[in-house]
C-alpha cells in the first residue's frame, strides 16, 4: 500500500477540488434543468410559436349567391385538425351586393362571440345574448357590440367565390378583410 | 384469533404509529361552545369537502368512458347517458355535486366572514380558502368545457372573446385558451387536462395546507360580542378553552356526519329525479339558432356584461375580477383584529347582504334576459285579437308588417314579445304620428334605422297600425311643440 495515496488531501486542495464540484454540480443541474425546460416549455407555447395563418376556401360558383341578397354558407374550416369532428366546420354569412362586390361576415357576435342570426325580413343581425344588432352592412346598430361584424377577406377566381378565414375572430384579432385593411 | 388479529395491528401500529399521529389529529380538542346549537354552522366545510371527494369518485367513473376528442365527445355523452348501466346516473351525480359544491363552499365563506373567523391567528386559512373558491369554480367552469354541447362551444367563443380584449397580449393568450387558432379538438384536450390532471392537483394541494390549518391553529369559538380578538392574548385565551374541549371525533363530527348524510341524500335524490345535465344541442359552429347560457352560477356574470357600458365593458371584464379576488384574498391582513360578532360589525353583515342581493337580482335578470331578442317572436307570437278587430284593411297591413319586420322580436304586443324595446300596447299615447314615422326610420334609443328596410308605403301602413295601439277612450299623444294649424 502507498501511503501517500491513503493520505487526506491538505486543505488547500481539498477545498478547490470541493469548490469545483459544488459549483460544477449546480451548473449541471441548471444546465440539465434549462435543457430540459426549453421543450417542455416550447410545447406548451407552441400555439403562439408556430401560429396558423388563415387560409383560402372556396365558397362555391357565383350563381349561388343571389345579386343583393345575403345568405349563410357552411364550409370545413381550413386550419381543423383531424380530430375537430364537427368543430371542424364554420359558417360565414355571405352578401353579394352586386356583380363582384360581395361582404364575407363571421357569425360571431363582435361584444362577446356569440352566433348572430340573420333576418332577411327586417335586414338585421340579432345577438340571443345579450342583445347586438347589426345592419345588412354589418354595421352596429344597436345594443352592446363595440363594432360592426367581423368580415373576411375574399376574391373571385374563375367564377367561384374564394374566402380568407380560419381563426376565431376577436377585437384585437378581427376577421381576414381587417387585417388586409380592406373594411376596418 | 382474537389474539392473533391484535397481535397483526400491533405490527402495524408498531410502524406506522397512527394513535400519536392520526388518531391524536382526530382526537384535536374543540372548544366547548360548539355544544349549543352554534355548532350546526360549522358542517359546511366538512361537507363541501366530501362533495370533492365524491366528484373525484364520480370523476373515475366518467373518466372510463368518457372520450375527451372534439369529433367523438357528443356521442359518448350520449352513450353514457343512454347506453352505459348507470351511466345517466352517474353523470347526474357529477352535475349535482358539482352545484352542490359550489354552494356549500359559498355558504361556508359566508359563515367564515359573517362569525370573524378569519381574523388572527386564521388569516392565512380564509387566503387559502379563497383560492380553494377560484379552483372550485375553475373546475365548474371547465367542466362545463367537457359537456361538449353548444352552450360549451359557444361559452369557449365568449371567454375568447373577453380573453381577447386583454390588451397587447390578447390574441397570444386566445390561440394559448384553445390551443390552436379555433375552438377543436385541442381546445377540448387541454380543458379536459384541466379539469382531470391540474385543477384537481391545485385543489388537493391548497386543500392540504387549508386542512394543516384548520388542526394546527383549531376551529374558531363561536364569536362573542365585544370579545376582542388581540393577537397578544388569543393564543393563549384559546388554549385555555381547549382544555375543556371536546375531542373532533368522534363527538364534534357527528353534526358533520349528520349534515354530509343528509347532503349525499339531497344529491341522490335530484340525480335520480332530475337526471343528468345535458348535452343540449351539439357543438356545430354552424347551427346558429341556439341561445347560448353558462350554468346557473355564473348567470350573473353574463347579466353584468349585457348591462354594462360599453365604454366600462373591457374594464369591468378585466379589472373588476382582479380587484374583487384581491380584496377578497387580503382584507384579513387589514381586518385581523377586533370585533368577531357579526352583532358588532354592521358593515360586515351590510356586505353580505349587499353581495347577496346584488347576486340575485343579477341572477333574476340573467334568467330573464330582458335585453335579449325574443328570436323566434316575430313568427311565432300571435297578435292579440283585440288589436287586430275592426282595424281597416291598412292597418292590418300594418300589423302583418310589424310582424314581418321582426318588430316583436324586441316589442311586446300585450306583454308578449321581446323585451329590448318598450311594449308598443299603448304606444300611440306617447308618441305622435310624425314620432312615429321618425322612429321607424330613423331608429335610435338602441333601435336599429328601419329607413332602407321599408319603402314609404310599409311605413305609412306599420304607423297606421301603431296609431291604433291605445286603450279604449285614450286620446292620442300630442306634440308638445305648438305649431301654427291651418284650421
Amino acid at each position: 500500500m502507498n501511503s501517500q495515496s491513503g493520505e487526506p488531501p491538505t486543505m488547500e486542495t481539498a477545498t478547490t477540488r470541493r469548490g469545483f464540484m459544488e459549483w460544477f454540480s449546480w451548473a449541471l443541474l441548471g444546465l440539465g434543468s434549462v435543457a430540459m425546460a426549453i421543450p417542455i416549455l416550447g410545447f406548451f407555447l407552441g400555439p403562439i410559436i408556430k401560429p396558423r395563418a388563415d387560409e383560402w376556401v372556396d365558397f362555391g360558383p357565383l350563381a349561388d349567391f343571389p345579386q343583393n341578397s345575403t345568405r349563410l354558407v357552411d364550409v370545413l374550416n381550413p386550419l381543423r385538425g383531424a380530430n375537430d369532428g364537427m368543430t371542424g366546420k364554420v359558417a360565414a354569412y355571405v352578401r353579394r351586393i352586386e356583380g363582384e362586390t360581395f361582404q364575407i361576415f363571421s357569425t360571431h357576435c363582435t361584444h362577446l362571440g356569440c352566433p348572430v342570426s340573420w333576418f332577411k325580413e327586417s335586414g338585421l343581425y340579432m345577438c340571443p345574448c345579450h342583445g347586438g344588432v347589426y345592419y345588412e352592412d354589418g354595421g352596429h346598430a344597436s345594443g352592446p357590440p363595440p363594432r360592426g361584424l367581423y368580415e373576411f377577406e375574399h376574391r373571385v377566381e374563375q367564377d367561384r367565390l374564394m374566402v380568407k378565414l380560419g381563426h376565431l375572430p376577436t377585437l384585437q384579432d378581427p376577421g381576414s378583410a381587417h387585417v388586409s385593411g380592406k373594411n376596418s | 384469533m382474537k389474539q392473533a388479529i391484535g397481535k397483526l395491528l400491533w405490527w402495524f401500529e408498531e410502524r406506522l404509529e397512527l394513535r400519536t399521529s392520526l388518531w391524536t389529529v382526530m382526537r384535536h380538542p374543540i372548544p366547548r361552545d360548539l355544544r349549543t346549537q352554534v355548532g350546526w354552522l360549522y358542517v359546511f366545510g366538512s361537507t363541501a369537502m366530501t362533495l370533492l371527494v365524491l366528484q373525484i369518485v364520480t370523476g373515475i367513473g366518467l373518466g372510463m368512458v368518457y372520450v375527451p376528442s372534439a369529433g367523438e365527445a357528443y356521442e359518448s355523452l350520449e352513450h353514457i347517458n343512454y347506453n352505459v348501466e348507470l351511466g345517466w346516473m352517474l353523470r347526474a351525480i357529477h352535475n349535482w355535486s358539482a352545484n352542490g359544491m359550489v354552494v356549500l363552499v359559498v355558504v361556508h365563506m359566508t359563515q367564515v366572514f359573517l362569525m370573524g373567523a378569519y381574523k388572527y391567528p386564521r388569516e392565512l386559512t380564509w387566503m387559502i380558502g379563497v383560492v380553494l373558491f377560484l379552483l372550485t369554480l375553475g373546475m365548474a367552469f371547465t367542466g362545463q368545457v367537457l359537456r361538449w354541447d353548444a352552450d360549451s362551444y359557444w361559452g369557449l367563443g365568449v371567454g375568447a372573446a373577453m380573453v381577447g380584449r386583454i390588451p397587447y397580449i390578447g390574441p397570444e393568450l386566445v390561440e394559448l385558451m384553445l390551443g390552436g387558432p379555433s375552438v377543436g379538438a385541442d381546445t377540448l384536450s387541454r380543458f379536459f387536462a384541466l379539469h382531470v390532471f391540474v385543477l384537481p392537483g391545485l385543489l388537493f394541494t391548497s386543500l392540504a395546507v387549508h386542512l394543516y390549518l384548520v388542526v394546527r391553529k383549531g376551529i374558531s369559538e363561536p364569536p362573542k360580542p365585544d370579545d376582542l380578538v388581540d393577537p397578544e392574548t388569543y393564543i393563549e385565551k384559546y388554549e385555555e378553552k381547549l382544555k375543556t374541549g371536546d375531542p373532533f371525533f368522534p363527538d364534534v363530527f357527528l353534526r358533520d356526519a349528520a349534515f354530509i348524510g343528509l347532503t349525499l341524500l339531497v344529491i341522490v335524490g335530484m340525480s335520480a329525479i332530475l337526471g343528468p345535465d345535458g348535452p343540449g344541442a351539439p357543438p356545430d359552429p354552424t347551427l346558429l339558432a341556439v341561445e347560448p347560457l353558462p350554468d346557473w352560477y355564473f348567470l350573473p356574470a353574463f347579466a353584468v356584461l349585457a348591462l354594462s357600458p360599453p365604454s366600462l365593458e373591457t374594464g369591468i371584464i378585466l379589472i373588476a375580477p382582479v380587484i374583487i379576488v384581491a380584496v377578497m384574498f387580503l382584507f384579513p391582513v387589514f381586518a385581523g383584529k377586533g370585533q368577531r360578532s357579526p352583532r358588532r360589525r354592521p358593515v360586515a353583515v351590510l356586505t353580505v347582504i349587499g353581495c347577496f342581493l346584488s347576486y340575485c337580482v343579477l341572477w333574476q335578470l340573467g334568467v330573464q334576459e330582458p335585453w335579449s331578442p325574443h328570436m323566434t317572436a316575430w313568427s311565432g307570437v300571435p297578435v292579440p285579437t283585440h288589436m287586430i278587430k275592426g282595424r281597416t284593411p291598412k292597418e292590418l297591413q300594418g300589423a302583418a308588417i310589424l310582424q314581418e319586420k321582426t318588430c316583436r322580436n324586441c316589442h311586446a304586443l300585450d306583454g308578449l314579445g321581446g323585451e329590448r324595446g318598450p311594449d308598443l300596447t299603448e304606444v300611440a299615447t306617447r308618441l305622435t304620428r310624425d314620432q312615429l314615422i321618425r322612429q321607424v326610420i330613423q331608429g335610435g334609443g338602441n333601435m336599429p334605422a328601419y329607413g332602407k328596410e321599408m319603402n314609404r308605403f310599409e311605413v305609412e301602413a306599420l304607423v297606421s297600425f301603431l296609431e291604433t295601439l291605445k286603450p279604449e277612450g285614450y286620446a292620442s299623444a300630442e306634440s308638445s311643440v305648438v305649431t301654427d294649424r291651418a284650421d
